[in-house]
Parts: structure tokens; C-alpha cells; sequence
């Protein structure tokens, strides 16, 4: 069981409300760094010096979940999404606010007309509050809430919730506890916000101003009868990506990347991706152009409370990880 | 009073001109220097009261919605596109100001008689309007008018009803009225009042200020949306006339700092002082790009709920103002002073 | 010149594979520059230093890159899937010869299902998923020179139709640098109180990526951008649009600064070149966008060139509009006052 991976998932974070994780996260890595610091917009900071050429890695902390935006009349808590929520796939899952509010997301109306254009607007979350009042004193205006994904894994494969991004953030503090040097000065960023359009990534990268940086996300894979056209399959090692939708990644790193593979006999795969995109888009723009790409972890049902990934896939990404913070760009 | 007279002012994103000459002029008294940038946004500063060395930055935009000339007609009718998020819809049967003469023209399309009964039911297309200025061809109206003139909306500021106020541009001059208001008065922090430009195209200018003055903290003060019609769902009601100033939680753009959002909300009731939170989660404002410049920013916003926002027509409630412009200047006075000295 | 139009339209250089035009590029800027530079994201940069080297500077602008595609998959027997890079319009694929750079550039075509057996049936217009990339090799072959994430670019070469009209792939935004070509040596032997840098930007088509990094780093006084705009077709309507062979086109709005597009149309007039103009009510969708608003705001103005078939293998333009958008932007920069320019707003 990687207990490390499943703390992480169960600690709920969606986006704007990352504290908890950044706390715990803040512990789990204080000891190797040489300083750890939050900016004002939450983004956790973790530096370790080097050789002064900036190396930042970052994983975002937040995942996508629900903001309550109104209160019923009979105590519906109406929400709005925190990032890209399909309302087939929230449909009666169930939910935990900020404050420990749980509820179960419903139709509001007749299922079966709604199912005919669902949208979250058709939706609200039944707490089993009696009426509004109770409702206002569970669970206030503007209070996140995360979908429920219980973490659980079978042999090789890892099913939970969240595992968007929480699988690079465990790689990233795995990668970090075990690097036993590090070349170039290391600024890795846990990010807030990075559902909502790599809005602490943006913010980060201005204050840090790296050279080179390298998210490390999930990607979607081909090997599924609903997946996209591409040729990423869970089991095929870490992904290099080459493009997203935010970004062609910058040789230097391409290449960096795929070579520290070759050097440590870690299984590795390239990443097209057409839509999506991570918080090195938002990096790679800033400070007249940052030379920047991304290790992808493969990930099935992307934003789902079923996100399923490979284990070997996930060791071979905090193998590349190690090795880019041993050797350095 | 300002906001009168900030209203009549015609400011279309990226003609701004007008607005900043008024603004400029009001403000120099009460500040000690005045920045404008490359791209007209007017940056006023004013020393703090107890030398913290930490800046507060109070931005309202400039800009309003409106048009812009693409095209002269052989007949002389003028062709436009928007400037900003306008429903086309409401725009038929208007009148406008064209040009930096301001010169007056009409909205129009062809008579109802000469719609067919498809015309009648669909929505205008922008494409489809044009701007009448009386011009006998196109000759003549080029005499007047040139390709990338701006047109504002005309609409006189009215008073009506219960304490309401109608005219166009009240989002966000209300907000350039409350900072000229505020800047009048003493501040624990050094303050840079940001009367941005180009808001309604995509948050351009404030993301310049936001840069300049790398402020400690921001707040918005804006115009939003305010949908308390009948029949309208709970849910899609963001703001209600009359219910007070609106603190921003979450919109599409920002995740609003939470500590300071439940501070104006609490000092609100502390004063009574009329409050609501704005519902919904939808919409932006220049908070949007502030909170996530120059190594991220504290920010928060305080609107003025404003019924038929981005029309000629836009209402708000001057208790609403008032409630904005108070809380505003208690939470300077009070919170930021005890809180962040 | 036009030699040179042709000459670069010929080449590859999609978005963020710029590399293989970097040479031809630097080539070209060479003469009228006393340094070329790559920076890190390839974006080329000529410099024409000013005298004082205090004086301002003023960035002229065009985007090289392309569209193009990108390998994604490849099948058992050798098939390739793709994914778009930039605005490509899926009515162009089916037929297009194409070249693969992969371990060699390998020549191929697109090949789509059979009609009957496509996800939207007959009448629809043909899905990218639907395509493939046909090498005519067997899959062992093409697994042994391509890789999933290997550029795609369209086999096309310009041809020259009558008059004075060229027809050829990356036109938008090739044309632009040659404008900047045409105005540095119109100025050749004149000296301006600022320094010049001449930008070959890359990834516009992405998102304006490469304009984003370049003005940052450069931190220009005021920038020139020079983009195509849609031309004149039977289908196209009237809305910003702009008939071949009637000059350079002025923007107006909110993303262009208004001493500049006065200045220009001024200008135009004064010295008599053929321009029109335009007006957009926000987002000019050209690096104009990305330009204004890096560092503290760049004063910027968009020239453009009329072009036809915007982002197909036969991009249509006229040579006198290349030259009107040369000869207007020199004409601008000898008339051009930084110190006016940065009052405009003062008062």
C-alpha cells in the first residue's frame, strides 16, 4: 500500500481551498528542504539550494470539487464547479464541504427530463438539512466541497478520487525525500488553483523566475474504449510530454528528460495530448520565456471519483524525478 | 456628486480619455503623486498614516461596454462591432454618441412591418445593425466619421423610484466615484488608487497596475450583476437591489482571500451597514488578473449591484452605493489598520 | 523579395519547430542587422543598434510559425493518427501531401475512411479522428523512423499566379517578415534615433506564445506588428474584409494605441500608399494581443497584409500589399516621435 499516496487523496483539497494539504504536505517534506514557505496565494514553496540555475518542479495541490453558491428553501445547497465538473458523472455522488458537511448531489426536478440536457445548474447537494437554516449553519456561501473516491488498489492499479494531482504531488515528495544530491537550486511548488486555469502557477513563477521548469501531472490515456485517440496507455512508464494544449515542451527539457531515462533504465512513453494542459503552460510564458515541459503520469477517467492509474507507472515518474533533481537540467 | 457627472463622460475600452482627464483633475488635491502608463491607466498615491511601508491598492476601471466603427456604408450607414460583452438585443431603437465630437446617432433596423415572422422571433445579429447618423452618403459621413471611432451609449442619469438611479456606464463609474470619495480621507497604509482602462476586454489595464505598484493587498470596487427580476430561481440570483453592498467569494475569475471577505461582511453588520454575498459563482472582474500578478496578491471586492449591467440603461440603488462606499472606507479605517499594521 | 516570400513559404516550421527555418531567417535579416540572435525559445532577433546608446528602442514584428500537425499514434500496420497544431481547418486533410519529420523526413498523404464507414456519415465534413497519415510503408518500417510526437508539415510549393498574385502554405505570417524586410531596406542608409529589433516570433499559432516572451525580454519603447487579415472571396461577406491588392490595412481599437494608428493613417496619406482600415472591438487575435499588454504595456499597432484561404496549403496574396505594408511601416518609423508617444496620455 503506498500510504503516502493514499493520506494524500483522502486529504480533500479542492481548488481555492488547499490548506489542509499544503499543512500536511508542509510536514511531510520540511526536512529536506532548506527553506519551505507559502505565497499569498497558498502556493508552498520548497527550496533547495544548488548550483543557481532555478530548476522548478511543481504538482498542483488542488482538485476539481463544488462551491456552495445559494441556500434553498427546504435546505438544498446549490453549488457551482470548481473546475472541469461533468454533471453526468456528479450526478448522486457524494460530497464533503470544507467543514464536514456531507451530502449527496441530486436532481433538482425530474431526473429524467434533466437527464435530457443535464447540466450542474440542474443540480443541487441534499445535506438532509430540514431547511434553509439549518442548511446556512452546516455549510456556508462559498465553502468547497470534494467528491468522495474511496482510495483502494489491487495489485498494480491504484483507484481513487483525486488522483488528479495528487499523484504528482506524491512523486514530487517522493522524488525529493530520496534524491541524495541535488544539482541545480530546486524550487518545488505544490500550486493552488490549478483547476481553475494554473492561476497559482501564473502567480508563482513570477516570484520564483526559474530557468527551466518541469510539471509533473496526470495525462489521459488511448487504452480505453472512452478514451481520446492517443498513444499514452497505463503501463507504458512515465509520459514525456511534447504537447498539450498550453504548451509544446522546449527541447532542452524533451530531450533532458528522455536521455535521464535512457541513462537509468526507466520505461518511458511520449505524450501528445490535444486538449488540457498543466501549470507549466502558465510557467513557460512568463519572465520572456521559461524552457519548460512536463512528466506525465498516466491516468484513466480523468476527473472522476474513479481515476485509475498504474503503480509501475507511478514508481517510473518518481524515478525520472529523482534523477532530474540528482542531475539537474 | 461625482457619479453623475462620471456617467455622462463617454469612455469606451481603449478611449478612455475623458474619464481620466475628469478623474485626474479631482484627485490631484488629495495625493501626493500621479502615474499614468502607456496605457492610459491613472495611478494616484497617496501616503499612508502610520509609515508601515505597506500599500493598499484600490482599483475601479475606466472603461465602459460599447462600440466601435468597422465599416461606412455607400449609403452612409455606419457599421460597428462591440466593445466589450453587450447582448446584441439591446441594442435596437437606441440612441448613441459618435466619435470625440460626439456626435448623435440612432440604432436602427428595419421596421417591424418589414420583418417576416422568422425575422421577428430570432435575435439580432450584430452584423445586422448599423449606426444612423443622418449622413446623405457615404461621402458625407466620412466627412464626420472614420473607421475605429469610438460610440458610446447615451443615456442621461435619472433618478427614479425608491432612492434608484439609471444611466448607462454605472459599472464601474460608481466605483471611480467611490475612490475619488475615499481618496479625500486619511489611511493607515499607503494607498494607490488604480483607475484602470480596458477592463471589459479582458482585464487588460489592471494587470499592468497590478505589476507598477506590486501592492500588499488590492480591492475591487465594482458594478455587478444583479438578476432579483420575478421569477427568477434563487440560484441564478446574484445580487438584490437595495440589499447592501455585495463581497465577492468566488466568481469565474478569482478565488477572493476568505479572511477578507468575511471581514467586510462582519464589520458590515458590526456598523449596519445594509451587506449581501454575491451568489453565483460566474463572471470576473479585475481581481481576476491582480490576485495572480507579481508573485500573487491578497484581493478582494466590494460591488454595487446593478440591474441591466453592460446596457444603456443600468439601475442601481444609491443605498447600495452608499452601503459600498462605507464599508469601504470603515474597513480601511478600521480592519486594515488593526489587522495588517 | 519575392523570391524570398517564396523561398520561406516552401519551407517547414510549424508552431514550436521553427528550428529548420531559423537559418534562412537569420540569413535574410543579416544585411540590414549588426547582430542576429536566437534566443532560447527561437525567436530570431536582428538588432540595428542606434547611434545613442541611451536611446529608446521599437520592436517590428512577425510571426514565422505555421500550422501544421503532430503524430500521435501510430497504428499496427503503419498508419498514423494526428492531432492539429494551431487553427487547422479538417476540410484541407483529406488529400493533403504531407511531410514527416522523423528519424528522416518521409513523404505521405492523408488518407480518410471510406465515406459510409465515417463517424458522421456522408454528409458530414470528414473528423480528424477518421484520417490517417498513409507512408506507404509497412508498420515495422514506420515504427523504426517515426515517433509519436513528430512534426507534420504540408508538402506544398508556392506557385505564382498572374499579376502579381502568390499562392502557396504559411503565407500567414511569412509575407509579414518580408514586409519587414521590404521596410529595412526601404530605411537602408537612413538613421533613426532608436534602435531597431527586427522579430521572427515564434508559436503564434498556439497562442501568441512566442510575441508573450520576446517583448518581455526585449522590453521595447513601441511595437509594430505586421499579420495577415482575411482577403476577398466570393463567400467571405463584408466585415473585415479586405480586397487583394489594396494595401496595407490599419487596425483600430482598444488593442492598438491611438497615436500609432493615427500616425499610420497620416503617414499613408502624406507619402500616398494604399491603405484601409479596420477596427476591432478587442482581441485583434494577432500578437498585437500579447504585445500591449507584456512588461508594463507596449504601445503597439497592427499592419496587415489582405490574404485569401487564411490557413489552407493556398494562402493567396498580392506582392503590392507586401509592399504597401513595407514602404507604410518605413514611412511610419521615419515620422515616428517616441517622446509624443509616450505623453499621449499625460494630459
Amino acid at each position: 500500500m503506498l500510504t503516502l499516496l493514499k493520506t494524500l487523496c483522502d486529504v480533500n483539497s479542492p481548488s481555492g481551498c488547499e490548506g489542509s494539504l499544503a499543512s500536511f504536505i508542509k510536514k511531510e517534506i520540511e526536512s529536506c528542504a532548506d527553506a519551505v514557505w507559502q505565497d499569498a496565494l497558498g502556493n508552498l514553496i520548497v527550496h533547495k539550494k544548488g548550483d543557481g540555475t532555478k530548476l522548478m518542479l511543481c504538482a498542483h495541490m488542488d482538485e476539481i470539487g463544488l462551491v456552495a453558491t445559494c441556500h434553498g428553501e427546504k435546505g438544498q445547497v446549490y453549488v457551482s464547479a470548481l473546475g472541469g465538473v461533468f454533471p453526468y458523472t456528479a450526478l448522486y455522488q457524494r460530497v464533503r464541504f470544507e467543514n464536514g458537511a456531507e451530502g449527496v448531489l441530486v436532481p433538482d426536478g425530474q431526473e429524467a427530463d434533466l437527464l435530457k440536457d443535464l447540466k450542474l445548474s440542474k443540480l443541487y447537494v441534499d445535506i438532509g438539512a430540514k431547511d434553509a437554516e439549518e442548511a446556512k449553519a452546516r455549510v456556508a456561501l462559498g465553502e468547497g466541497a470534494a467528491f468522495a473516491g474511496a482510495y483502494c488498489e489491487q495489485g498494480d492499479t491504484v483507484i481513487a478520487k483525486a488522483l488528479d494531482n495528487r499523484a504528482g504531488c506524491y512523486a514530487l515528495i517522493e522524488a525529493l525525500r530520496e534524491a541524495k544530491k541535488n544539482k541545480n537550486d530546486i524550487y518545488a511548488v505544490f500550486t493552488v488553483s490549478e483547476e481553475l486555469g494554473l492561476r497559482g502557477a501564473k502567480a508563482v513563477a513570477e516570484s520564483v523566475k526559474p530557468d527551466y521548469a518541469v510539471a509533473l501531472d496526470v495525462t489521459r490515456t488511448g487504452d480505453t474504449a472512452s478514451g481520446p485517440k492517443m498513444s499514452v496507455r497505463l503501463g507504458g512508464g512515465a509520459a514525456i510530454k511534447i504537447m498539450d494544449h498550453s504548451m509544446l515542451a522546449h527541447p532542452i527539457i524533451k530531450e533532458r528528460l528522455q536521455n535521464l531515462c535512457k541513462e537509468r533504465d526507466i520505461l518511458w512513453q511520449a505524450e501528445v495530448l490535444e486538449r488540457g494542459g498543466t501549470d507549466a503552460g502558465a510557467i513557460h510564458l512568463t519572465g520572456g520565456g521559461v524552457p519548460s515541459g512536463c512528466i506525465s503520469i498516466p491516468l484513466r477517467y480523468v476527473h472522476t471519483p474513479g481515476e485509475m492509474l498504474s503503480k509501475q507507472d507511478l514508481e517510473q515518474v518518481v524515478a525520472l524525478t529523482k534523477a532530474l533533481i540528482e542531475e539537474g537540467i | 456628486m461625482y457619479l453623475s457627472e462620471l456617467v455622462k463622460l463617454a469612455g469606451v475600452s481603449g478611449n478612455e480619455n475623458a474619464v481620466r482627464s475628469f478623474i485626474k483633475e479631482r484627485i490631484a488635491p488629495f495625493c501626493e503623486r500621479i502615474e499614468i502608463d502607456s496605457m492610459g491607466n491613472l495611478m494616484a498615491f497617496k501616503k499612508g498614516t502610520n509609515n508601515c511601508g505597506k500599500t493598499l491598492m484600490l482599483c475601479a476601471h475606466m472603461d465602459e461596454v460599447g462600440l466601435i466603427v468597422s465599416r461606412i456604408t455607400e449609403e452612409g450607414f455606419l457599421k460597428f462591432k462591440t466593445v466589450g460583452g453587450i447582448d446584441p438585443r439591446v441594442l435596437i431603437s437606441k440612441r448613441v454618441s459618435v466619435g470625440a465630437a460626439g456626435l448623435p446617432g440612432v440604432i436602427g433596423r428595419k421596421a417591424i412591418h418589414l420583418l417576416t415572422p422568422e425575422e421577428r422571433k430570432k435575435a439580432p445579429k450584430v452584423k445586422e445593425l448599423y449606426v444612423d447618423i443622418g449622413a446623405k452618403d457615404k461621402a458625407d459621413a466620412e466627412s464626420k466619421v472614420a473607421v475605429g471611432d469610438y460610440i458610446a451609449f447615451e443615456s442621461a442619469f435619472v433618478p427614479f423610484g425608491d432612492g434608484l438611479v439609471k444611466a448607462k456606464a454605472l459599472d464601474d463609474r460608481l466605483g471611480c466615484a467611490i475612490l475619488l470619495e475615499l481618496a479625500q480621507e486619511s489611511c493607515p497604509w499607503d494607498v494607490c488608487f488604480a483607475f484602470t482602462v480596458q477592463e471589459e476586454v479582458g482585464l487588460r489595464g489592471a494587470r499592468l497596475c497590478a505589476r507598477r505598484i506590486k501592492p500588499d493587498m488590492a480591492l475591487v470596487i465594482e458594478g455587478t450583476t444583479c438578476s432579483d427580476l420575478p421569477e427568477t430561481e434563487e440560484r441564478a440570483v446574484s445580487t438584490r437591489l437595495g440589499k447592501g453592498a455585495a463581497i465577492s467569494l468566488i466568481d469565474g475569475a478569482t478565488s477572493y482571500n476568505r479572511k477578507i471577505a468575511q471581514q467586510l461582511y462582519q464589520l458590515a453588520a458590526k456598523h449596519d451597514i445594509p451587506v449581501q454575498f454575491k451568489q453565483t459563482a460566474t463572471g470576473g472582474n479585475d481581481a481576476g488578473i491582480i490576485h495572480v500578478s507579481a508573485g500573487g496578491i491578497v484581493t478582494a471586492a466590494v460591488s454595487v449591484p446593478a440591474r441591466y449591467i453592460h446596457s444603456p440603461v443600468s439601475v442601481i440603488s444609491l443605498k447600495d452605493y452608499q452601503a459600498a462606499k462605507e464599508l469601504t472606507r470603515l474597513w480601511i479605517q478600521e480592519v486594515l489598520h488593526a489587522d495588517f499594521a | 523579395m519575392k523570391n524570398a516570400l517564396l523561398q520561406l513559404a516552401a519551407k517547414d516550421g510549424m508552431s514550436g519547430f521553427e528550428f529548420s527555418l531559423t537559418e534562412v531567417v537569420s540569413n535574410l535579416l543579416a544585411p540590414y542587422c549588426a547582430s542576429v540572435e536566437r534566443d532560447p525559445m527561437g525567436n530570431v532577433v536582428g538588432v540595428i543598434p542606434a547611434k545613442n546608446p541611451d536611446a529608446k528602442s521599437v520592436m517590428l514584428e512577425a510571426h514565422i510559425d505555421g500550422i501544421g500537425l503532430m503524430v500521435s499514434g501510430i497504428s499496427e500496420e503503419g498508419f498514423l493518427s494526428f492531432v492539429p497544431v494551431g487553427g487547422v481547418d479538417s476540410a484541407i486533410l483529406p488529400g493533403a501531401e504531407v511531410r514527416v519529420w522523423g528519424k528522416e523526413v518521409l513523404y505521405g498523404v492523408i488518407g480518410a475512411k471510406p465515406p459510409h464507414l465515417q463517424t458522421g456519415g456522408q454528409d458530414k465534413a470528414t473528423a480528424i479522428k477518421d484520417m490517417y497519415i498513409d507512408l506507404g510503408l509497412c508498420g515495422e518500417v514506420v515504427r523504426q523512423k517515426v515517433s509519436v510526437g513528430d512534426m507534420v508539415c504540408f508538402a506544398e510549393e508556392p506557385a505564382a499566379l498572374c499579376n502579381d498574385v502568390f499562392s502557396g502554405k504559411s503565407f500567414d505570417d511569412r509575407a509579414g517578415l518580408i514586409s519587414l524586410l521590404l521596410c529595412l531596406e526601404n530605411l537602408k542608409g537612413k538613421e533613426l534615433p532608436f534602435t531597431i529589433y527586427v522579430v521572427a516570433a515564434v508559436q503564434e499559432e498556439v497562442g501568441l506564445r512566442g510575441a508573450t516572451m520576446v517583448s518581455e525580454r526585449l522590453s521595447p519603447d513601441c511595437a509594430f506588428v505586421v499579420d495577415v487579415c482575411h482577403g476577398d472571396t466570393p463567400d467571405a461577406g463584408s466585415e473585415s474584409i479586405f480586397k487583394l491588392g489594396s494595401g496595407a490595412v490599419i487596425s483600430f481599437g482598444p488593442n492598438i494605441h491611438p497615436y500609432l494608428s493615427s500616425l499610420a493613417k497620416e503617414v499613408a496619406e502624406k507619402e500616398n500608399i494604399a491603405a484601409s482600415f479596420d477596427a476591432d472591438g478587442g482581441d485583434t487575435g494577432t500578437d498585437a494581443w500579447a504585445v500591449q499588454v507584456a512588461n508594463g504595456g507596449i504601445p503597439v499597432l497592427l499592419l496587415s497584409i489582405p490574404l485569401r484561404y487564411m490557413h489552407t496549403t493556398v494562402e493567396t496574396l498580392h506582392f503590392d500589399d507586401v509592399q504597401a505594408v513595407g514602404d507604410l511601416l518605413a514611412a511610419i518609423l521615419q515620422n515616428l516621435d517616441l517622446e509624443v508617444l509616450a505623453c499621449t496620455f499625460q494630459n
